[in-house]
């Protein structure tokens, strides 16, 4: 049962837990944005390559 | 269609790599039976788990579809760009299958319904965990564009070049620049996520479908500046 817990946590998630949780957050916000005035397209975005700058200047220590 | 023949060549090079290994030292019978398997079983996934998507709103089933992408794509681009950067070291075939025969080679022999096991189990779980992603890059753009069977075409055309370049080749199919298409698909699914992901969240895009091009440009532009400041800093990083 571990590990096929395992398994699908590193299937789903991957090396790094942080890009997978700043992905929901990043989806988060943009709905909340989405149902004001100001549009919101631009945020998911900008917040996908500041997850993927993070993630990578980690991995390259 | 596109996204699913790439990514499809690029878990098949890596499934072939295991099945010419367990072919070679444990014999073809038991290897290409266990790479059958898990042809098939990918097939059940993909049957099943295909018209059941349909059924989901495709709102909802955008947002889902799209997160999820987004986090396979960035874990793709997040390799490639690794790789491509220096930091983390190319993929090399040679190198797998090697050491993947040296093990098959030191294994046990064990006959189960007439197999040999190891050759089985390792082949099946192989192509399996390669396909499986396969399984689901299929399942995810077939269902947000409508055509299941169309994704599974791209999958299974590259299925087929591979095994074809495969018996060709009479080895692991070392040449085959391997982070370039993984780069690629890292790019396409972290613009279709991105897209999706944002209409689900209640998003909308200004000229609706036409700025999915220009997604992709961002997407691109951003992880290629990604990779020229990475070795910089690789360059720049002491030894």
């Amino acid at each position: 049962m571990k590990r096929f817990a395992t398994f699908w946590w590193e299937f789903v998630v991957g090396d790094d837990w942080r890009v997978a949780a700043g992905i929901v957050v990043a989806i988060g916000l943009t709905a909340l944005l989405a149902t004001t005035s100001i549009p919101a397209w631009w945020l998911l975005p900008l917040a996908v390559a500041a997850v993927l700058w993070t993630s990578l200047k980690r991995a390259a220590g | 269609m596109l996204s699913a023949f790439l990514a499809s060549a690029v878990e098949m090079v890596e499934a072939l790599t295991i099945v010419l290994a367990m072919g070679v030292t444990r014999g073809w019978r038991a290897a290409l039976a266990g790479a059958g398997a898990a042809t098939l079983a990918l097939a059940a996934i993909v049957a099943v788990l295909g018209p059941a998507l349909t059924v989901i709103p495709i709102e909802a089933l955008r947002l889902v579809v799209g997160a999820l992408l987004l986090v396979f794509g960035l874990q793709w681009l997040r390799k490639a760009i690794l790789r491509a950067s220096g930091w983390r070291a190319l993929r090399d075939e040679d190198a797998v299958y090697a050491r993947r025969a040296a093990e098959a080679r030191g294994a046990q022999h064990e006959l189960r319904a007439g197999l040999d096991w190891y050759g089985f189990t390792i082949s099946f779980k192989g192509v399996l965990l390669e396909g499986l992603e396969v399984a689901f890059i299929v399942l995810t753009f077939g269902s947000t564009q409508g055509s299941i069977p169309l994704a599974a075409a791209g999958a299974a055309a590259a299925v087929v070049l591979v095994v074809v370049a495969g018996i060709v080749v009479h080895g692991p199919l070392s040449r085959v620049p391997e982070n370039a298409l993984a780069f690629a698909v890292g790019v396409m699914l972290t613009t279709f996520g991105t897209f999706w992901g944002a209409e689900g969240a209640g998003v909308d895009w200004p000229g609706d479908d036409a700025s999915l091009p220009g997604v992709l440009g961002f997407v691109l532009l951003v992880s290629l500046t990604f990779v020229t400041a990475l070795r910089r800093r690789r360059r720049l990083a002491p030894a």
